[in-house]
């Protein structure tokens, strides 16, 4: 029979050290009256609910089939993805850069892990990982071969290196084949890494898809 | 004391491959939105500004060996302790043992959506004109500072062109310090690979650009 104590002695060792170290900062936080717990719990619904990248989808897949939005999201992207209703902290002041038949566009963050986090949400942990922040600007090439990606020789690379506060928004090219599709199912063949630039829209119909739905 | 930033990686062999991740795939730990949820709690209360939080992970002596979120804990330990919020002792055992700092309110659940939506832009009035436009050639200082900067070292010292003015931007160098937001022309600068990487680079037909403020150029 475990009583109270041996429960919460239990408990505990079962937790990590890192467990344990943040519970105990959360605590002090908490009594000092610096957070409040149910705003914690908001924060992280947040960004696991509402603020990730199917958010961005929506704004690629709208430039892609209305052109004064497209026109307007190359001029003043800030100003276009607000119109949808995303907009705040670390997507103040953003940038959509277009891929073409002859460039391809990459984003990363070598300082830190800068993200537009109002259209894509959190960075993936590879975003914020040394391999990523070390090789995107000297070897693009062979980070896209790491996400399965191969370009045509002939297609020129460009890397934005988020070292300010301004951030970037890939907007891949709208995949053959889909002129039939509305906005919404466009929005479906939108992955997260194609607005980064480590990846590709995938093909309507196709298979696997790393999208969540 | 020289300053040293551990997260300038932009460059650097010996990494290995990149692991791709589903994209469902937010935390591995469930410390992990906790500490995020902390992080994005206390810069809400206006004890640091971002630069300064930036400044504070990048000079964690052992950055290169913690995952990211051992960073943002190390790095929000670091602040708290700096600030003045919170003492050492009280971290170590899980329990406040001094009086909060009396200002601090904490952000509630309520405000959340509004402060996320609002966020902090960094745009702020030019105190003079720009002093380049689009098409100039510019070179980055050489040197680095000896204080939180945001001009990676790949790109120190090298010949590249304006291709985008931003208007100005709080400027990183100066708000990590506490002086103040000394709004810079803030510029998108592009560079060859060659100049990069010189002739021996891997050649991926790539070009690669950086937001530089305007103290760190010079015509060219």
């Amino acid at each position: 029979m475990h009583g109270p104590d041996q429960q919460h002695e239990h408990e505990h060792s079962t937790l990590s050290p890192l467990e344990l170290r943040v519970r105990a900062l959360e605590t002090v936080l908490t009594q000092k009256g610096y957070v409040d717990p149910a705003a914690l719990d908001a924060l992280i619904d947040a960004y696991q609910t509402k603020i990730g990248p199917r958010n961005g989808a929506q704004v690629v897949a709208r430039a892609w089939c209305d052109a004064g939005f497209r026109r307007w999201l190359l001029e003043d992207a800030t100003a276009a993805i607000g119109s949808l209703g995303f907009s705040g902290r670390q997507g103040e002041h953003m940038v959509a850069v277009e891929n073409t038949p002859r460039q391809h566009n990459l984003v990363v963050c070598t300082l830190c892990s800068c993200y537009p986090w109002p259209i894509l949400g959190l960075p993936p942990t590879w975003y914020k990982s040394a391999p990523y922040r070390a090789r995107a600007v000297k070897d693009p090439r062979g980070v896209l071969r790491d996400f399965g990606v191969q370009l045509a020789e002939t297609v020129r690379i460009r890397v934005w290196d988020s070292t300010a506060e301004v951030r970037y928004l890939v907007v891949p090219q709208r995949p053959a084949g889909t002129g039939h599709l509305a906005a919404g199912e466009l929005a479906k063949l939108v992955t997260r890494d194609s607005m980064i630039g480590t990846g590709l829209p995938l093909e309507p119909g196709g298979a696997t898809t790393d999208a969540s739905p | 004391m020289s300053y040293r930033s551990n997260a300038d990686l932009g460059g650097q062999d010996g990494h290995g491959a990149v692991q791709p991740e589903p994209e469902g795939e937010l935390f591995h730990a469930a410390w992990e939105p906790r500490i995020l949820a902390l992080h994005l709690a206390m810069g809400a209360n206006g004890l640091w500004n971002i630069d300064a939080s930036r400044a504070a992970r990048e000079t964690l002596a052992d950055y290169r060996e913690l995952s990211y979120y051992q960073i943002w804990l190390e790095g929000l330990e670091q602040l708290l302790l700096q600030s003045g919020a919170v003492r050492a002792d009280e971290m170590a055992e899980g329990r406040s043992m001094q009086a909060a700092l009396p200002t601090l309110s904490a952000l509630r659940a309520d405000q959340v959506a509004a402060l996320l939506a609002r966020g902090a832009p960094t745009v702020r009035p030019a105190r003079g004109p720009a002093r380049y436009s689009p098409g100039q050639w510019v070179r980055t200082a050489a040197a680095a500072p000896e204080h939180h900067t945001r001009l990676p070292g790949y790109a120190r010292g090298k010949r590249g062109m304006i291709e985008r003015v931003h208007g100005a931007h709080v400027f990183a160098d100066a708000h990590a310090r506490g002086l103040g937001e000394q709004p810079q022309w803030l510029y998108t600068v592009v560079f060859d690979e060659t100049e990069l990487w010189g002739a021996n680079a891997p050649r991926g037909q790539s070009t690669v650009s950086v937001d530089a403020w305007e103290p760190y150029l010079e015509p060219a």
